[in-house]
């Protein structure tokens, strides 16, 4: 579904992607982990078209993604969530999922300015389509309030909402539970188990190993920019240089 | 009665038509402003399009619709050419950018033939009508309410609070800002036809840096969280000098102190939603 070939990025003499290939198969959670600084994020942005790659490829499908501007990239299919929670403060909830939607209501500047029945018709499916993915996270009930509001983990369970909104083939997750209490992680980890069973693919990036361990089924780690192993959870958890990279060496 | 109306018509209109103007100009730089671009170019689209409609009524004989009509295209013009370089920009820099834009447009109005130099345009016949200016508002205020609850409303707010996010979200930010610009300048462009066709002459120095800056002010003072805080605010700058006439030489400080005070202590504008909803509440209770 989704192919990384080679990709490389350096700023200035720092290399911090170096030749990363893997594949994510479609309509599972691929988990990407890696101690801090290893490139995840980074890894997220060259995907997204928001930094550009010295050298190698993203494909989703077939289509060929590396060089697009962002916003492409996000028509062809790919959503995301941002680490350090980037909503719309401002805007009730309803409203930044029908942001995420731009792209699919179909009207446009004349449709809105002569008030044709496109606009309306348009704009009442938005808001049906946008309650039903609230709802999805349980935020539903908060639909009218002013996301700026919101907790911590209500804002980024609406930044997966409006990332879902994009109707992306791959949704790309930064680090859900960042800052999350247990409670709200395991409330967190079946909400995102509940989005991979209606048939999205998910590539994740996450720090909590339980949460990694449990959703993922496959897992890739990178460690300063490298891809040092990649494989089932339990391979993973067994694999010497992923013990040393987290860890550290025996002495 | 009907005496004392007349005699403050007559008094009065050209404040009254003035009022009309700033509000279309601040409904012009609100534009820009709700993506959030700190574009302060308005005062230069709103001259080309003063010079625009007033050569078409002197040189060209047009009927004033058409005029008016030219007066709003070709700063749209200007702007979609200016605005593709320029909307890299961001911040004081695209301040800074159109400021200089501003003042190239002066200088070549200062030294074309056509514009009539320093001397500017003469006797421009008087074609402007309350009812024209009233229409004109209605529409645009119409639009604006019609934009605020569509996907380009919420593209330009989802862009002014986060941009990297809105294109995250697919909204191609380019083409929305450059949208935003565009639209801007025809509006400032018929505002300055309309203002051409009742002032009877235009010259550069109306179009300088000094109304560049009115327009920003005016929309700060009055609040830039909707479309109606800049209108307010305007018209209040507008009025705010006769007002004070009874001050004479020191109006202009007193009204300086106005805004600084305003500034200060309601820095979302005197026209803030927020503030209202607060005192609705504390009054209720």
């Amino acid at each position: 579904m989704l192919r990384i070939n080679g990709l490389t990025k350096q700023f200035g003499g720092l290399r911090v992607l170096d030749e990363v290939s893997f594949q994510v198969p479609e309509g599972i959670i691929y988990g990407l982990i890696g101690p801090n600084g290893a490139g995840k994020t980074t890894l997220f942005n060259l995907i997204t078209g928001i930094l550009k790659s010295n050298t190698g490829t993203v494909h989703l499908g077939d289509e060929l993604l590396t060089g697009l501007p962002p916003h492409r990239v996000t028509q062809a299919g790919i959503g995301r969530t941002f680490q350090n929670i980037r909503i719309f403060r401002e805007m009730t909830l309803l409203e930044n999922v029908m942001v995420g939607m731009h792209d699919h209501l179909r009207y446009g500047l004349a449709g809105t300015l002569l008030a044709l029945p496109s606009h309306r018709r348009e704009e009442k499916r938005g808001r049906e389509r946008a309650r039903e993915l609230l709802s999805w996270l349980s935020l539903d009930t908060k639909a009218t309030i002013e996301a700026g509001s919101l907790s911590y983990g209500e804002q980024r369970k609406l930044e997966l909402a409006r990332a879902l909104a994009t109707e992306p083939k791959v949704l790309l997750i930064d680090e859900p539970a960042a800052g999350m209490n247990p409670a709200e992680t395991e409330e967190l980890m079946g909400e995102i188990t509940c989005i991979s069973r209606r048939g999205y693919t998910i590539l994740l990036i996450e720090h909590d190993m339980r949460l990694v361990m449990g959703l993922c089924q496959r897992i890739a780690v990178l460690n300063f920019g490298v891809l040092i192993a990649e494989g089932a959870p339990a391979e993973i958890r067994c694999n010497p240089e992923v013990v040393e990279a987290y860890l550290g060496k025996d002495v | 009665m009907t005496d004392d109306l007349q005699v403050f018509w007559a008094t009065y209109n050209t404040l009254v038509y003035t009022v009309g103007v700033h509000a279309m100009l601040a409904l012009s730089i609100y534009l820009t402003l709700s993506c959030g671009l700190l574009s302060l170019g308005n005062a230069a689209f709103m001259g080309i399009g003063a010079y625009t409609a007033a050569l078409a009524t002197l040189r060209l004989g047009l009927p004033f619709g058409e005029a008016l009509a030219l007066g709003g295209l070709l700063p749209g013009l200007v702007a979609l050419v200016i605005g593709i370089p320029t909307l890299r920009l961001s911040g004081v820099y695209l301040a800074m950018a159109t400021l200089g834009f501003g003042e190239v447009v002066r200088v070549v109005f200062l030294n074309l033939e056509i514009t009539g130099g320093s001397m500017g345009l003469n006797g421009i016949p008087m074609k402007t009508q309350l009812w024209h200016i009233v229409a004109i508002l209605v529409v645009l205020v119409y639009g604006f309410v019609r934009l605020r609850r569509s996907k380009i409303g919420r593209a330009f707010e989802a862009i002014k609070e986060d941009e990297t996010a809105a294109k995250a979200m697919g909204i191609n930010t380019t083409s929305y800002k450059l949208l935003a610009f565009v639209l801007g300048a025809i509006i400032a462009g018929v505002a300055g036809g309309l203002n051409a066709h009742f002032t009877f002459f235009v010259s550069p120095r109306e179009y300088g840096f000094d109304p560049a800056v009115d327009i920003l002010t005016g929309a700060i003072f009055g609040g830039t969280g909707s479309f109606v805080g800049p209108m307010v605010g305007s018209a209040i700058l507008a009025i705010l000098p006769e007002l004070l006439r009874f001050l004479k030489a020191f109006r202009l400080a007193v009204n300086g102190l106005i805004l600084i005070l305003v500034v200060i202590y309601l820095p979302n504008g005197i026209w803030d939603r927020k503030l209202f909803a607060r005192l609705r509440r504390k009054g209720s209770a």
